[in-house]
């Protein structure tokens, strides 16, 4: 049967309240629960999860409602009680914390008037509102939440330029400011390589890929995916390539981003064309003949950027960089043929289980040059579209940070549960020849990530010991994860760590293509 | 360029929505202010829109109000008869707390107090009559606030009963309010047996004119002082009138003295005032009404002036829209219960005492007083940090009315419905709690956060009169 207990007024946000429905969930005596503030998605994903009831309508945004599905009809008081505990516990946290904690963005600026950001990641419908009223006191802003629509996000960024602040996102999940990294971003060096992102995983990437070869990170601006669409006109992005431009502290420039609207491609090109600072380039699935200007340096993957800015900041020749990449190439030879002879003969496929975007995209084209049907469900164009997502279908790459998965439940960078699940699911998958995913470090991600994944790892490899699992890490030393020790980890656990996404992907390409 | 000035500067956050974001902040040594934020209410679009459009004209209505209010200068200046001096009292007509009310939608305590008023009147012998004769349609009802007039809990006030006068010297206007019971069985939380009858007499009879005769010999006494100084002895001036009282106590006793010829009467007259920690809300309250009804009527201020309960419903008054109420269902406080009582026992909140909240003292100022902190949680800081939020939603700082411990910093005063609208934080108000049914009395005491409908439904009645 289900119960539920409304608590009218009470606002906890979407994260906490995940949190503590996962701890109810796994209450004894509970089948299912769910505890959301009552909008209308929420209750629309109640319906769906078969634990709504009619009284519900009346509730509305600001009303806290713990639904709970329990088969012992004298537990439920308990069980009330145990939410309870666990939202009082979350409200004394902060209260904890021992001075006022402000209620609004004018509080906040009492208690601390010289304040120049606002880290925003409130739902969707309210954020564009306080990303407003922030830039209207003077704050640049980093707007973490999605679901802002496309007129708002046009009116904040044109305020914004108007007012020489930065409006970095919606949806802008990574940036790093004065060497302070932004929610989902990875410590990294200080340096003088400059990073304007349109693509919050592909920013991380290349950020940590520098960091971890010794240079290091002036600036790095996420704009969010949009900003380089037709509507946005890059508005964003071009302004980053101007600040960067006039930053003393930055010496080479990383452009990031999936192919922008032609429109915006001939504005980021002329912009180009008088530009003094040495530009490197990363616009995912374009060929190299994307801008006119000869001044800039185009890479094909992520990892060559990262190192091309290298090179650049440290007066390298840049066939350096190229000699080093096929230097590494021909030594996976000797992998390859150990991880096909390992393989039986009814497996061929690949399947990549990724938690960043971007990092799907760039195993999608690098996968794509040889391997002409593969199934995805990120939305680009040369790729045959999964029909339904939660099954793979022959050569398969899934992004499981795409909205299909990650309605009522946390991103999958920061919880491994769903993507777990699914890695078993593709172990006992008979055809099932690779599995390639990413593992993604850093502030915001999963902060023990070794602990929820190795066992599934682990499980996978007693399922099908013949299936290779190839990844990398993106991450740094200095983050609280430490790249180092879980590369070391997965190493000893038989795992095929490659320095990168695009090298990982390229060796899962190799074996594939020998079997 | 400012771009520049990030650049060179410290990065200094404020985190709006996920704590995690906050704590990964602070461990990389980061300065970061993070908010508990509350999503605004749920307004309409065009009301907001008018609101905004409307901002300069607001504010400069708001700047006008606010600066009566702290202008105001509130003393007590004499005790009469109703009858004689409440404008529009009639023998036939019962105030009442809180928005308009009929018989029909009466709480328990609101009709037992009212039964109370019409058996004290003479006009029935018991409950019996007493009930007839109020559903009867023979007795009008009518909110104080309509009659320069507040009462705490059920604030009923019948033609005889005797009222304290006082006059807003800046501005010249009134303001009436009985005097205070005590505790016990009371008239206000809904009692009508002989006891509170007999008591009610004795006031009239021997309290009001003993009284009477030593506020004449006072002349005046400046109840705003006596307010700043309780403040700064521990009172917020609505659950906790115990400074105020004290102070009040020295004011009037040797005047008392002076005037009462009668020994007895003199000793019975102190005792009463000195052993009712609640006598001075009976002034602190109409001290808070003669002070915010000075702001009435001026056109496009979103700052309130009354706020108030009648045991069904919250209703509220906006500076700038006349004598309009906004009304909506009022709610059950959280509360500490005498032995014996529960939540369950509780009439929803009642009183107009939520004027001392809208002139900046009481749960405003629950700061200043930590020796109730235990209806808020227990702790002192709760008690800070009730106060620091209402900071949000005021439109000013008080020039009198302190905090000791936030640096006497002045109180947060005059609440202005655009902010409560738009941050989604509503008044906090201290309350005691009155028994559901007539004739019981005070279960409790504790307190509550208004309801948010009234403030939507007062948003929504400014933004119509500003495209007017």
């Amino acid at each position: 049967m289900i119960k539920s207990l409304v608590k009218k007024g009470e606002y906890f946000d979407s994260v906490s309240l995940m949190i503590v429905g996962q701890d109810v969930t796994k209450m004894e005596y509970v089948q299912d629960a769910t505890v959301i503030m009552a909008t209308q998605e929420n209750k629309s994903i109640l319906r769906t999860a078969g634990l709504y009831k009619k009284e519900f309508e009346q509730y509305n945004d600001t009303d806290l409602l713990i639904v709970v599905k329990s088969d012992f009809e004298d537990k439920f008081e308990e069980i009330f009680e145990n939410v309870n505990n666990l939202l009082n516990k979350i409200r004394n946290k902060k209260d904890k914390q021992g001075s006022y904690r402000p209620k609004s963005l004018e509080g906040a600026l009492q208690e601390q008037p010289d304040s120049n950001l606002a880290l925003i990641s409130i739902a969707g419908r309210y954020a564009g509102q306080e990303a407003m009223k922030a830039l209207k006191k003077g704050l640049n802003v980093m707007l973490f939440s999605d679901n802002v629509s496309l007129e708002t996000e046009i009116e904040l960024k044109k305020y914004a330029i108007k007012n020489d602040l930065l409006m970095m996102g919606p949806d802008c999940g990574t940036a790093i400011i004065n060497g302070v990294s932004l929610a989902f971003s990875n410590i990294v060096n200080k340096g003088h390589i400059g990073i304007v992102a349109a693509s919050g995983t592909g920013l991380q990437e290349v950020s940590s890929i520098i960091s971890e070869e010794g240079f290091g990170i002036s600036q790095a601006i996420g704009t969010g995916g949009r900003d380089i669409k037709e509507e946005v006109e890059g508005m964003m992005f071009l302004k980053s390539m101007e600040i960067l431009q006039d930053d003393e502290e930055t010496k080479v420039i990383v452009l990031i981003a999936k192919p922008p609207h032609p429109s915006v491609v001939n504005k980021i090109d002329s912009k180009l064309k008088n530009f003094k600072k040495p530009v490197v380039t990363i616009f995912l699935g374009t060929d190299e003949k994307l801008f006119n200007s000869d001044n800039i340096i185009v890479a094909s993957t992520l990892e060559e950027a990262a190192l091309y800015a290298c090179a650049l900041s440290n007066d390298t020749e840049i066939i350096e960089v190229t000699k080093f990449l096929n230097e590494r190439r021909d030594n996976f030879q000797k992998i390859i043929d150990q991880k096909v002879s390992e393989m039986d003969s009814q497996r061929k496929y690949i399947r990549g289980l990724f938690s960043g975007g971007t990092l799907c995209d760039e195993a999608l084209i690098i996968l794509g040059k040889s391997i002409s049907n593969i199934f995805s469900n990120r939305s680009s164009s040369e790729k045959s579209t999964l029909t339904d997502p939660w099954f793979s279908k022959e050569h398969t790459l899934v992004d499981l940070g795409e909205d299909e998965f990650t309605v009522g439940r946390l991103h999958p960078m920061m919880d491994y549960e769903l993507r777990n699940k699914r890695f078993i699911q593709e172990a006992k998958d008979l055809e099932t020849a690779v599995i390639l995913f990413d593992l993604v470090l850093g502030l915001g991600a999963n902060q023990k990530p070794l602990k929820d994944l190795l066992p599934t790892l682990n499980k996978v490899k007693t399922i099908a010991p013949e299936i290779s699992l190839i990844c990398s890490v993106t991450g740094t030393a200095k983050d609280p994860q430490k790249r180092a020790d879980i590369i070391q980890v997965l190493e000893n656990n038989d795992i095929l760590v490659m320095p990168s996404n695009a090298s990982a992907a390229e060796i899962a390409n190799l074996i594939i293509n020998k079997i | 360029m400012k771009f520049k000035k990030l650049f060179n500067k410290k990065v200094k956050t404020v985190n709006i929505g996920l704590d995690s974001f906050e704590k990964d902040l602070q461990q990389q040594g980061q300065e970061v202010t993070g908010l508990d934020w509350t999503p605004p209410a749920d307004l309409d679009e065009h009301v907001l829109q008018t609101l905004k459009e409307n901002q300069d004209k607001i504010e400069r209505a708001n700047e006008k109000a606010l600066e009566i209010i702290l202008n105001g200068k509130p003393y007590l200046i004499g005790l009469d008869i109703a009858r004689n001096v409440i404008p529009g009292m009639k023998d036939n007509l019962l105030l009442h707390a809180g928005p308009p009310l009929t018989w029909e939608r009466m709480s328990g305590p609101m009709k037992g107090a009212m039964i109370g008023a019409i058996i004290y009147e003479g006009k029935a012998k018991n409950f019996k009559e007493a009930e007839k004769l109020g559903s009867s349609g023979k007795f009008k009802f009518s909110p104080c606030h309509e009659h320069d007039t507040v009462g705490p809990m059920a604030g009923v006030v019948s033609a005889s009963m005797p009222v304290f006068v006082l006059k807003n010297e800046e501005y010249g206007n009134y303001a009436y309010c009985t005097m205070n019971e005590g505790l016990g069985k009371v008239l206000r939380y809904g009692a009508y047996d002989t006891e509170t009858i007999e008591k009610l007499k004795w006031m009239e009879k021997v309290l009001y004119p003993t009284l009477k005769k030593a506020i004449e010999f006072k002349e005046k006494i400046d109840l705003k002082n006596i307010i700043a100084q309780a403040l700064h002895m521990g009172d917020e001036v609505h659950n906790r009138n115990r400074a105020g009282t004290s102070l009040f106590y020295r004011e009037i006793a040797p005047a008392i003295v002076e005037t009462c010829k009668d020994n007895k009467i003199t000793a019975k007259v102190l005792n009463f005032i000195n052993g009712n920690d609640h006598f001075f809300l009976n002034l602190s309250m109409p001290a808070a009404k003669v002070t915010l009804d000075a702001a009435r009527n001026i056109e496009n201020s979103s700052i309130v002036i009354a706020m108030t309960r009648n045991g069904t419903d919250f209703g509220l008054q906006l500076a700038g829209t006349k004598d309009s109420w906004f009304v909506g269902k009022a709610l059950v406080p959280d509360a500490l219960y005498f032995s014996g009582f529960t939540k369950d026992d509780a009439n929803p909140d009642i009183g107009d005492s939520s004027i001392t909240e809208t002139a900046g003292l009481g749960g405003f100022a629950i700061a200043a007083s930590p020796a109730i902190v235990q209806f808020v949680g227990g702790s002192a800081t709760d008690a800070v940090n009730y106060t620091m939020t209402m900071y949000e939603i005021a439109y000013g700082e008080n020039n009198i009315y302190q905090v000791p411990y936030l640096n006497f910093r002045g109180t947060p005063t005059g609440i202005d419905v655009a902010k409560v609208v738009k941050k989604g934080i509503l008044p906090f108000i201290d309350t005691g709690v009155a028994h559901k049914d007539p004739g019981i009395g005070q279960v409790g005491a504790g307190v509550l956060s208004a309801p948010m409908q009234p403030f939507i439904k007062a948003a929504t009645g400014l933004a119509k009169n500003l495209k007017k």
